[in-house]
């Protein structure tokens, strides 16, 4: 036992010796900065997850809800009172909200005063007041209003809104309701209202989506029972959620998210493993003599390769636990950065991330640094006479497998699915194994080319060549780094603003719902009244999808969750003659006089594919109780960024045109004209005017949140790509210095020995820079031209930004190292050398 | 014989470095066997040699090989480390002292003298108290003054402790100090005789 405690005692000795020697610091920091960047994206989505279960009860407001797009029958309230359940009752729907002259979209909730269930609101008597818990909904004449409403309308509490025909007076400021928690964030402002006041507001109306939700609370054994009794009947378009399923959109998007982001996280994981492994072999070689030397004084191999692995060990604990302090201190961060995203406060996070950077950690460095390690024990004692004595062997492919192996179990582990681990593992070795070959072959020409120019550019030129794989390595490792900010910065910029280009500037900013068939000609007569050009209205009916070519259609078929949703809520159905001129046929032919009168249908080409629909086809809708069937006769493609009106179906008029219908269109509002909104919604109360151009905005930003986010999880990539640099240059530094050495005791002034070495690290800077650019140049082109559908008008910048983000880099390494060599007299070196 | 002190010499590739590497059992032999104290080195397998070595021997190089990221102390206390001895750092103290490094214990190797170097590597060689002592070609690297020093102190140090001395060297002078000569010329010995 003492033993034991002693040699682990000589272990952490030897780790203490090695580490003020400065022999472990890149390795240890390319642990940091591994274990760092998956725990900080883990840390992050172990709080989300943790808040997701936490607010569960909230989220719902009962113990469990029925949500659906057409009211509830009476019978389901029945059977929730002959259980002795509490039930409460809400509709939600989007509407104009005004106070004066101003007028603002909201999302209006009503409920009943009993609402919620389960979890309170908080409520405050004025805008920035302490808020405090209630018990209950707001009371017939009265709503409650989400902060930002107060300043867009101008008003304080006790003033009065107007929601369609109904006046209501604010009674308090809305600071806490269910279903506003993680993942969820609503575009349009909170209005709460009392269900009672709904009929008096005339907002429900044809053509209105409005949601219709159904709580129930008590007795758990009463809600299974209702559970189990409604379940059954739950129609088309109606759904049933439970503690259990509750919000799935929000917590398939966090794991997406999680599993996307930790993904990202792994490239960080991979380059610093390359530093590991390099930084490793540089020890090695370091130890040789050392090893020697301690197996001529008896030491046994045994207890060399133990003394140097718990040496690790010891070391790669110390360094996952520093790493997840790191990765901890950047969630933090990333709270802060999200705090939009999230309007919740997230709980304190589980141990699991913690482990998960132990894990990494220990993996990356059992995988990378043991293997080159273990090759100390080839070291013949006899080395200590004879110096010529077995250098370990290079390469040792197999030995890194383990380290590959390794890493492909933690893309697996992050991945959770084959197919998705085997593409990102692909990726990543395609992306080393491609940036390693170009830049080999850049290094070649620069070197050829370097061969006509002055000394000192011709010697570092040529050592440029000599060194090539540690070059390229170092090279392969900074571009990779390099491509990821240069993507979220350049790329995404260029990526933004050719998305901005395509949308012409007089592209329509705002849709108007819900005009009534009545209200056509006097809306016209409005806008000009207003000088506002004529707006074209499109005739909007609501119809479910019942049966593809016959065959019922199935929610449960569809494995997709945004499928899911599509087929079961109510579409947007329109009719009409001729082809909107921003729509194009993809394939069939559109209406003809024979479709006009037995009927026919033009679907959007996506949908179609999504819902595997082919022109021939027939599809079966319900409309307001009542069903039909037409043929598919062709597929539109639809140019979404227009921001005109377009539907996912359009029928012929004879199927839809007795049916009722509501009205919409969309036109562009100069800026400064937003009065005239005001005035369209005073005159008629029920229409919603839509601001699409705020809402881009919006969603802007919150793209821009997280793209910021991400980009903190690439900037471990970029400082583990630096890592390598650094790792592979201290690998070359004992030959530098030597080198060095002697072409100043053959002469030449310290600036001719600088001079060599800058004409290197400039070459090597700019391969780097330049493979980046190409790189993030390239992953652009390919998404604006496969996945956005756009000419990728990228900026010049790119091409600049990259070779000099290349050579700060290469620089701030060159400067640690060439002082070191510079500052070393050169006796030192060739005493080093003997 | 302990205590006594045997001198290899000859020239350059005539086998003495060889003759050393066997007689540590860092090196196997093609034929013959080498016995330390009643022990048959090479029916021992590599750990059984180090673990005798430990036990028994220690070493002088002429290129000193001290690990230089490890002070003076640390490189006299690492034999004791590596045998599991308790008392390691008062023991390596002891005999840096002895060496007359007592004020320099805490210096690197690259920032003493080559005769301090060399000073250190016979600490670490004394430190374990071993039977036989192998000193390959001591004096190599340093110059004249301080290298008659150094085999002054080897000498001291040999005496004090009873030290089997086995030193490989080309210097006559030096070899004329040691009790029995041995020659070698072309890996054979010449002769065995006593001086």
């Amino acid at each position: 036992m003492a033993v034991v405690a002693g040699r682990t005692r000589l272990s952490l000795r030897m780790l203490a010796r090695d580490w003020r020697a400065g022999e472990l610091r890149v390795l240890a920091a390319a642990l940091v900065i591994a274990v760092a960047s998956v725990t900080s994206v883990a840390f992050f989505a172990d709080r989300v997850r943790e808040a997701l279960v936490r607010d569960a009860h909230q989220l719902l407001g009962g113990d469990l809800l029925l949500v659906a797009d057409e009211p509830w029958p009476d019978q389901i309230s029945h059977e929730i009172a002959k259980l002795h359940l509490r039930e409460a009752k809400v509709m939600s729907f989007i509407s104009m909200a005004r106070h004066g002259d101003a007028a603002q979209l909201a999302g209006i909730k009503a409920v009943t005063g009993n609402y919620p269930l389960r979890g309170r609101m908080r409520i405050a008597d004025a805008t920035n007041a302490p808020d405090r818990p209630t018990e209950h909904g707001p009371d017939p004449g009265t709503v409650w209003l989400e902060e930002r409403l107060f300043s867009l309308l101008g008003l304080k509490v006790g003033d009065s809104i107007e929601l369609g025909d109904a006046r209501l007076k604010v009674a308090a400021v809305l600071t806490l309701e269910p279903d506003r928690g993680v993942g969820f964030f609503n575009l349009a402002p909170r209005v709460m209202m009392n269900l009672a006041d709904v009929p008096a507001t005339g907002l429900v109306q044809t053509g209105s989506r409005v949601h219709y939700y159904l709580l129930a609370a008590g007795n758990p054994e009463a809600i299974d029972a209702l559970g189990e009794w409604v379940k059954p009947k739950l129609g088309r378009g109606q759904r049933l959620e439970t503690l259990e399923n509750a919000r799935p959109e929000a917590r398939v998007t966090i794991e997406r998210a999680e599993q996307f982001i930790g993904l990202t996280a792994l490239l960080a994981v991979i380059l610093a493993a390359v530093a590991i492994a390099l930084s490793t072999r540089r020890y090695t070689l370091r130890h040789l003599d050392g090893y020697a030397v301690m197996r001529c004084l008896g030491a046994t191999q045994g207890r060399l390769v133990s003394l140097f692995a718990w040496e690790f060990v010891a070391l790669g604990v110390v360094a996952s636990a520093l790493g997840c302090v790191l990765g901890f201190a950047v969630q933090a961060g990333l709270e802060v950065w999200l705090a939009e995203l999230i309007a919740v406060k997230l709980p304190a996070p589980s141990f699991r991330p913690a482990l998960q950077g132990f894990g990494t950690g220990i993996i990356v460095l059992l995988g990378f640094a043991i293997p080159p390690l273990l090759q100390l024990r080839n070291v013949p004692a006899l080395r200590v006479i004879r110096r010529d004595a077995g250098p370990p062997k290079q390469g040792a492919l197999v030995a890194y497998g383990i380290g590959l192996a390794a890493f492909a179990g933690l893309i697996f582990w992050q991945a959770g699915s084959a197919k998705l681990a085997s593409y990102v593992l692909g990726g990543f070795l395609a992306a080393l194994v491609v940036s390693g070959l170009v830049g080999y072959l850049l290094i070649q020409a620069i070197a050829r080319l370097g061969a006509h120019a002055r000394a000192s550019w011709r010697y570092g030129l040529a050592n440029l060549r000599r060194r090539s794989v540690a070059n390229t390595v170092q090279a392969a490792g900074l571009a990779l780094g390099l491509t990821a900010i240069l993507l979220l910065t350049f790329t995404r910029a260029d990526l933004l603003e050719a998305w901005r280009a395509k949308t012409p500037p007089d592209a329509p900013n705002r849709f108007v719902i819900n005009i009534q068939p009545e209200q056509r000609a006097p809306v016209a007569q409005f806008f000009a009244a207003e000088h506002l050009p004529t707006p074209v209205t499109y005739p909007m009916v609501r119809g479910r999808l019942m049966a593809i070519d016959g065959h019922p259609v199935d929610t449960q078929a569809y494995d997709d969750l945004r499928t899911k949703r599509l087929v079961e809520r109510e579409f947007n159905l329109s009719y009409m003659k001729t082809l909107p001129g921003h729509n194009s046929i993809a394939a069939g032919r559109w209406f003809q006089n024979q479709d006009f009168k037995r009927g026919a249908l033009s679907v959007e080409e996506g949908i179609a594919k999504r819902l595997n629909i082919k022109v021939g086809d027939t599809l079966t809708w319900s409309v307001a109780g009542r069903e039909f069937t037409a043929p598919v006769t062709n597929l539109r493609k639809v140019n979404w960024d227009s921001m005109r009106v377009n539907f996912f179906v359009i029928t012929t008029p004879n199927l839809l045109d007795d049916r009722p219908t509501s009205y919409l269109t969309s036109f562009y509002l100069p800026s400064g004209a937003h009065e005239a909104m005001n005035r369209l919604v005073a005159r008629f109360p029920n229409l919603t005017v839509v601001d699409t151009s705020a809402i881009i905005k919006q969603v802007l930003r919150i793209v821009d949140q997280v793209v910021d986010a991400v980009e903190v999880v690439f900037l471990f990539a970029l400082v583990a790509g630096v890592l390598v640099l650094y790792a592979a240059l201290l690998a070359t530094q004992d030959e530098r210095l030597q080198e060095a050495a002697i072409m100043r005791a053959l002469g030449a002034a310290r600036a001719q020995v600088a001079k060599a070495q800058q004409a290197e690290f400039l070459a090597l800077g700019l391969i780097a820079g330049a493979l980046g650019s190409v790189a993030a140049f390239s992953i652009g082109y390919v998404l604006a031209a496969r996945v956005f559908n756009f000419p990728y008008a990228f900026s010049s910048w790119i091409w600049i930004a990259g070779p000099l983000l290349g050579l700060a880099c290469v620089s701030f390494n060159a400067w640690m190292g060439a002082r070191a060599a510079l500052n070393h007299p050169p006796m030192y070196a060739l005493r080093e050398a003997e | 014989m302990p205590g006594e002190a045997v001198a290899v010499v000859g020239a350059s590739g005539s086998g003495k470095s060889t003759l050393l590497g066997l007689l540590a059992g860092l090196d196997t032999p093609s034929a013959g066997s080498v016995r330390i104290d009643g022990t048959e080195l090479f029916e021992l397998d590599e750990d059984g040699r180090a673990m005798l070595r430990a036990r028994m021997l220690g070493f002088v190089f002429q290129s000193f090989q001290l690990l230089a990221a490890l002070n003076a102390l640390e490189n006299v206390t690492l034999p004791l480390e590596l045998a599991d001895r308790g008392d390691a750092e008062a023991a390596a103290r002891a005999m840096l002292e002895r060496v007359g490094l007592g004020e320099r214990l805490s210096h690197y190797p690259k920032t003493l003298s080559g005769g301090e170097q060399q000073r250190v590597a016979l600490a670490r060689a004394f430190v374990v108290q071993p039977k036989l002592l192998l000193a390959d070609e001591p004096t190599g690297n340093l110059d004249e003054a301080t290298g008659e020093g150094i085999i002054d102190l080897l000498f001291e140090l040999n005496a004090e402790r009873g030290t089997t001395l086995i030193l490989v060297t080309h210097d006559e002078m030096l070899a004329r100090r040691c009790t029995r000569l041995v020659r070698l010329a072309a890996g054979r010995i010449v002769n065995g005789a006593s001086a």
